[in-house]
């Protein structure tokens, strides 16, 4: 299997992707649209493990929900193996996407036993009779590393990282393409966060997986991810190879991001991301370069026009500073 | 070295639960100097938010907090009636808390709740305990601090109620201040600034700080002492140099190696991980609590746990160096 080489097709690809909401601000203030997603480009090869980071509010939930088909884009198009996915079209969808979610403690329904939860996919699609339904859930059991007696058990009896797997499970019960990690371990303690990482990262070795890894954890999505994306208010502003990314980031933005990660090293203090202004509001995005306001770098240029995504290596970054088009071109 | 602010001797907390009595924090001993930073790191369920709610006086009725000495400068916290212990809480010693949403009444201003504390044990007025709030809006890095005070929690953005909840803590110059895991539910981005303010105030105002975390990165940074708690038990305390650089106890090396380190970890490579799960704290406990998951565990640890090491770097293991001698010494 060849994770790091780009196949031909991509297994998933968004072309021009928005979402924009219409919101109220206040009791009597007119509706305005939120970009919460602003045409957002992605390729993702087969096997590959494509982690988006960015802060609170940037997008990355949206992104995955267009993905998921929970909500649907508001133009723009999904393709799964060159093929167009009507995003409204849950069924279809669920078959190829999945989701893990954050939190294992709300995500899966406190009534319904471990199979019942792990089987749901199958009965929702219509696959196989009981029998074949239990028989593919022990078997999946087996694939995430639960014992088969959990099968009649319930998720108040389960641990946090117990219920993590059947949520993995719960996944990839449908042997899908696609699996969309939100935050997957970040209610988890350090230990158990270990033990899903290498089980994901198993599991993708093995059924040749594609994950989109949303995380906050930049140290986890270095560790798992083959390519990053950076996300700042709706739109993907540098788009990398995992090493290019955290070894030689170009955006001032990502930059900041890395900077503001703090590694286990004694001694070093705390650092100073000079981000200084909190994050802009998504209803009043500032003109030009979104990220302008926060940014060391920027000038009256930035303030004034937008830029455009630029190709740079085998990813993209979106600044004035890599454009050689602009007066703020730096060579 | 002068007379520590915070003394705790043989600390311990017993739960009455259904099937007899769970020891939650057992024979804890640590002090803390003026200006000092002591962080307490373990994983969910080994007693550290407990050990901070006993030093505070905020344990339910039904539990049981027993210590041979608990000194807050020279004032017996283990003999301090609810009166002495209310007027200590918000003034001498105060605590900031993890969830900013939940631990802000949604009912009331911001500047109501910042002046509670100040009118409470001040003899002041509303219009200095109001300038007061915005001294120290400002000194947190809020902007437009005036205008702030009469807005409702709901209004602000996590980061900035997390800033709130500093001021709030501060509003009467502690000497002492808890802060229980104070940037979990926030950005990097944002805990880089938070941490960074904490810290800077602590130098500046000679303060104490307890850290309550999970973060081992937070930790490495921020701490001047670690204490590593695993069930209810200090397993290993010191320097944050000495615990980073030269963990001794098999749990915290377990720990450091459950964590990816950028630079050291290579890409993708399983993490460790530490097997199986914390044991049951009902009832009789004997010997190491850490032996059920430990690789390195002998007969002898069923016995008692002698403290290896000097005061600047202690942990408790049967093992001389933390590991079995016939072994090569673990990385």
């Amino acid at each position: 299997m060849n994770a790091m080489s780009k196949p031909d097709t991509p297994v998933l690809e968004l072309r021009g992707v928005s979402k924009v909401y219409s919101v109220k601000q206040g009791l009597m203030g007119a509706r305005k649209p939120l970009r919460a997603v602003n045409d957002v480009n992605l390729t993702l090869g087969r096997s590959e493990v494509l982690g988006l980071v960015g802060e609170s509010g940037c997008g990355k939930s949206t992104l995955a929900k267009i993905l998921l088909g929970l909500e649907a884009p508001t133009s723009g198009e999904v393709l799964v193996d060159g093929e167009a996915i009507g995003s409204h079209d849950r069924l279809k969808l669920a078959r190829r996407i999945q989701p893990i979610f954050q939190d294992p403690y709300s995500s899966l329904n406190p009534r319904k036993s471990i199979a019942e939860i792990i089987s749901l996919p199958l009965r929702v699609h219509g696959i196989g009779d009981h029998a074949s339904q239990t028989k593919a859930v022990r078997e999946i059991l087996d694939v995430v590393g639960l014992p088969a007696r959990v099968m009649n058990t319930y998720p108040s009896q389960m641990s946090g990282g117990q219920r993590q797997r059947v949520a993995i499970a719960r996944a990839l019960i449908m042997k899908p393409e696609i699996v969309i990690c939100d935050e997957p371990t970040s209610a988890l303690d350090v230990s158990v966060q270990s033990q899903i990482l290498n089980l994901l990262g198993e599991l993708r070795r093995e059924f040749g997986l594609t994950y989109l890894f949303i995380s906050h954890n930049l140290a986890v999505v270095e560790h798992l991810a083959t390519r990053v994306a950076v996300m700042y208010l709706g739109r993907i502003v540098e788009e990398a190879e995992t090493g290019a990314l955290f070894d030689a980031s170009r955006h001032p933005y990502s930059r900041a991001l890395l900077d503001s990660v703090l590694t286990p090293e004694p001694g070093l203090g705390v650092p100073d991301t000079h981000l200084g202004a909190a994050y802009p509001n998504p209803i009043n995005p500032p003109p030009g370069c979104a990220f302008h306001p926060r940014c060391a770098s920027a000038t009256a240029f930035c303030a004034a026009r937008a830029p455009r995504p630029v190709a740079s290596g085998d990813g993209l970054v979106e600044c004035h500073l890599y454009d050689p088009e602009t007066e703020m071109f730096q060579r | 070295m002068s007379e520590p602010l915070l003394c705790v001797r043989n600390l311990n907390i017993d739960i009455p639960v259904g099937g007899g009595t769970l020891h939650a924090v057992r024979g804890i001993d640590f002090e803390l100097q003026r200006g000092e930073v002591l962080s307490i790191v373990g994983e969910s369920g080994s007693g550290k938010s407990l050990t901070s709610l006993a030093l505070m006086g905020l344990l339910g009725k039904r539990i049981d907090r027993r210590a041979d000495r608990m000194d807050f400068d020279g004032i017996d916290l283990t003999r301090a009636g609810k009166r002495q212990m209310r007027a200590l809480r918000g003034d001498r010693m105060s605590m900031i808390f993890q969830e900013p949403m939940t631990s802000l009444n949604p009912a009331y201003t911001i500047g109501d709740q910042l002046a509670e504390a100040l009118l409470l044990h001040r003899n002041v007025s509303r219009q200095q305990a109001r300038d007061r709030a915005v001294e120290l809006l400002e000194k947190v890095g809020i902007t437009a601090a005036a205008s702030r005070l009469g807005q409702y929690p709901h209004q602000l953005s996590g980061g900035l109620r997390q800033r709130v909840m500093i001021a709030m803590a501060l509003m009467c110059g502690p000497e002492l201040i808890i802060a229980d895991e104070p940037t979990t539910a926030l950005d990097v981005t944002i805990q880089a600034q938070i941490l960074r303010l904490l810290v800077d105030l602590v130098r500046e105002m000679d303060m104490a700080m307890i850290l309550i975390t999970h973060d081992l990165g937070v930790v490495a940074r921020v701490a001047d002492k670690v204490a590593v708690m695993y069930a209810g038990e200090l397993v290993e305390t010191g320097s944050a140099g000495a615990i980073f650089n030269a963990p001794s106890h098999p749990y915290t090396r377990g720990l450091l190696r459950c964590i990816p380190l950028p630079g050291r970890t290579a890409r993708g490579a399983p993490l460790g991980t530490i097997p199986g799960i914390v044991p049951s704290l009902v009832g009789e406990i004997g010997g190491c609590v850490f032996r059920t998951r430990c690789d390195h565990a002998v007969a002898a640890c069923h016995g008692a746990i002698p403290h290896r090491g000097e005061a600047d770097h202690m942990f408790r293991c049967v093992h001389p160096h933390g590991h079995r001698e016939d072994e090569e010494t673990p990385a």
